[in-house]
């Protein structure tokens, strides 16, 4: 799956573009995070990528073929929507076959492959109920099982967990990692938050107003932030400037560590809260032009430096932990 | 008397008064129809029968009421189904942006202001134009040879009546389906599309099942607008008077209780299609409910 130089522009051509020269190659049967803030142009990268938005410029490559001007049902994808897309006047059972429908599948096929499809998510027993005598994460599994029924070989996903309460998150986050792994298709999930990516994706494409800022493993991507931005999105880290040079580093808050204030090479912060979160505590701070710092401490580390809020300390860190970043 | 129970009666009466002032007459009117042979067109009843239905069925007014009463159902019947299919494509059509919408949507509304009566005025001075240009032609010896010979007029039931309804019927029909096409959520449109339904597939299987219930809810606009429409129909209708306009006429000179008979037997008429449609309404819901 591919996306070269992919562009679109709403509105008039002189408009800012919400995806700007977008190159990006997913490997088939990978699950792909499309990260970012709202606005960065993940959703528009997707619905191109399903065939509901053309682009302005450039083309889209699924399997090898150009797919950039086919009609969404001849590209082999599958879309899920964020609000489930659910036909509310059809079963469960005929949402789930309603593909193979307008395939012109025979009834007795398309309920048999129906029920295969829901029995897939779990939802068997629900076949004859409508849409609406359904709960929000029980409608999500007859949209997936919809999604599944025609074999395509990518499942879009718009924030397909955004609208479930936590516990039922976890739980459909597992759902969709084990999917992947069964059926061995190409997954394309477009969320805002960073630990569903990082839970879930072999590649994180992390983006910003319209590009890629970054894109790699969840591993790559968290821990090796390129910008500022990046470090900042993914969390977990705080920016500092660089004392050798004129840019500036992150540094993990679990690897940031306290020390007296005016210890040489350590950069001055007042303690602002402490928080406790059962495995340690955490720390926020200011300092450097900022209000944003983080030192996380597991209990060792709070023992040799119980801060309290109001107290000045010094910040450091093992120059082996802090990223350089390139300039935003 | 506490303040809040003294409004909770001020606005009891109201609403009583609003429902006696819309209901009271059509009562009334029911009740009068059923008086005796020897009765008048106003309180005391005196004896109770249904002498004045069976004299209206007996056809022995001075108009042909039930040819009026056949037109009448004829005409609304067509304006239903005009009115229908105009306002369903028209709001399909709006659900893509094109140049021009916003003028051509006002255009469409802006007849619902123009008063009734110059419309009907209007529609009978051009078709009168119209005529004069047949007329001339016909004298010029350049019409076809199966044009009759006799032809008077352009004017009638199905041409300018039908049209003048529909100035009428279309605007509100279209103004319905705006609403519901606003709050029709897009991505249904989408998923259709995206499980391989073709442009008509999209509007068969996912368009029209959501838009059904309120579809009949134009028609039945469509339906009663024209079924008791006066003004428009005033100056368009040519030589064959609709129900309503020959009532009209029977109020100037009506004697008897029959013109209340008259009057409940096309209310009647009104509500029983209502009903038909709420009784169809639940009767698919109960078989899309039940599991097959």
């Amino acid at each position: 799956m591919e996306f070269a130089a992919v562009t679109k522009r709403f509105g008039v051509a002189a408009g800012a573009a919400a995806v700007d020269a977008l190159d990006l190659r997913i490997p088939a049967g990978a699950y792909c995070c499309l990260l970012g803030p709202s606005g960065c142009g993940k959703t528009t990268t997707l619905r191109m990528l399903a065939g509901h938005e053309a682009p302005t410029e450039g083309d889209i490559v699924l399997d090898g073929a150009n797919v950039t001007d086919l009609p969404p049902a001849r590209r082999g994808t599958a879309m899920m929507f964020q609000s489930y897309a659910l036909f509310p006047h059809l079963s469960a059972l005929d949402n789930a076959a309603f593909g193979l429908r307008m395939r012109g599948a025979g009834k007795a096929e398309r309920r048999a492959r129906a029920r295969e499809m829901l029995a897939l998510v779990h939802m068997e027993a629900f076949e004859n109920r409508l849409p609406a005598q359904l709960s929000g994460g029980q409608q999500q599994r007859v949209a997936l099982a919809r999604a599944l029924v025609t074999n395509p070989s990518a499942l879009l996903l718009d924030e397909p967990l955004s609208a479930l309460d936590p516990f039922l998150r976890g739980r459909v986050r597992a759902e969709l990692k084990r999917l992947n792994r069964e059926l061995g298709i190409t997954f394309v999930h477009v969320t805002h938050s960073q630990d569903e990516a990082l839970a879930l994706a072999d590649l994180v494409v992390l983006m910003r107003a319209g590009r890629i800022e970054q894109q790699g493993t969840p591993e790559d991507v968290f821990d090796r932030p390129r910008t500022a931005f990046a470090a900042r999105f993914m969390g977990g880290h705080n920016v500092f400037p660089d004392a050798g040079g004129g840019g500036r580093v992150a540094v993990r808050s679990d690897l940031t560590r306290l020390a007296p204030p005016g210890s040489p090479g350590a950069l001055d912060a007042v303690v602002r809260a402490v928080e406790y979160t059962g495995t340690g505590f955490a720390l926020t701070l200011a300092g450097a032009g900022t209000d944003e710092l983080t030192v996380l401490q597991d209990e060792t580390e709070r023992r040799a430096h119980p801060a309290a809020p109001g107290d000045r300390v010094g910040l450091t860190w093992a120059e082996a932990d802090a990223r350089r970043l390139a300039a935003d | 008397m506490t303040g809040a129970s003294a409004s909770r009666w001020c606005l009891g009466a109201l609403f009583a008064a609003f429902v006696a002032f819309l209901y009271g007459p059509t009562l009334t009117i029911l009740v009068l129809s059923f008086q005796g042979p020897e009765g008048g067109l106003t309180f005391p009843m005196n004896g109770l029968s249904l002498h004045w239905y069976r004299k209206l069925f007996g056809g022995a007014g001075v108009v042909d009421i039930w040819a009026a009463f056949g037109r009448s159902l004829r005409l609304g019947l067509a304006v239903m189904a005009l009115t229908t299919l105009v306002a369903l494509l028209g709001g399909y059509a709006f659900r893509r942006r094109f140049r021009g919408a916003g003028a051509l949507f006002q255009l469409v509304v802006a007849s619902l202001i123009v008063p009734s009566i110059a419309v009907s005025l209007g529609i009978a001075l051009q078709f009168r134009i119209l005529d004069d240009w047949v007329r001339g032609l016909a004298e010029a010896g350049r019409l076809p040879a199966w044009f009759p010979e006799d032809h008077a007029t352009l004017m009638g039931l199905f041409t300018s009546g039908l049209g003048a309804h529909l100035t009428w019927t279309l605007p509100f029909g279209i103004l319905i389906m705006f609403a519901v096409f606003n709050r029709f959520p897009v991505e249904v449109e989408e998923a259709a599309r995206d499980c391989g339904a073709s442009p008509w597939g999209v509007f068969r299987y996912a368009v029209l099942p959501l838009v059904a219930p309120s579809l009949v809810g134009v028609a039945l606009f469509g339906f009663t607008l024209s079924w008791d429409e006066i003004a428009r129909s005033s100056q368009a209708m040519g030589e064959a008077n609709t129900l309503p306009l020959e009532l009209q006429g029977l109020t100037t000179t009506a004697t008897t209780p029959e013109i209340y008979a008259l009057g409940s037997l096309t209310t009647g008429v009104s509500a029983l299609v209502i009903a038909a449609a709420f009784v169809a309404h639940g009767l698919a819901r109960r078989a899309r409910r039940s599991p097959r």
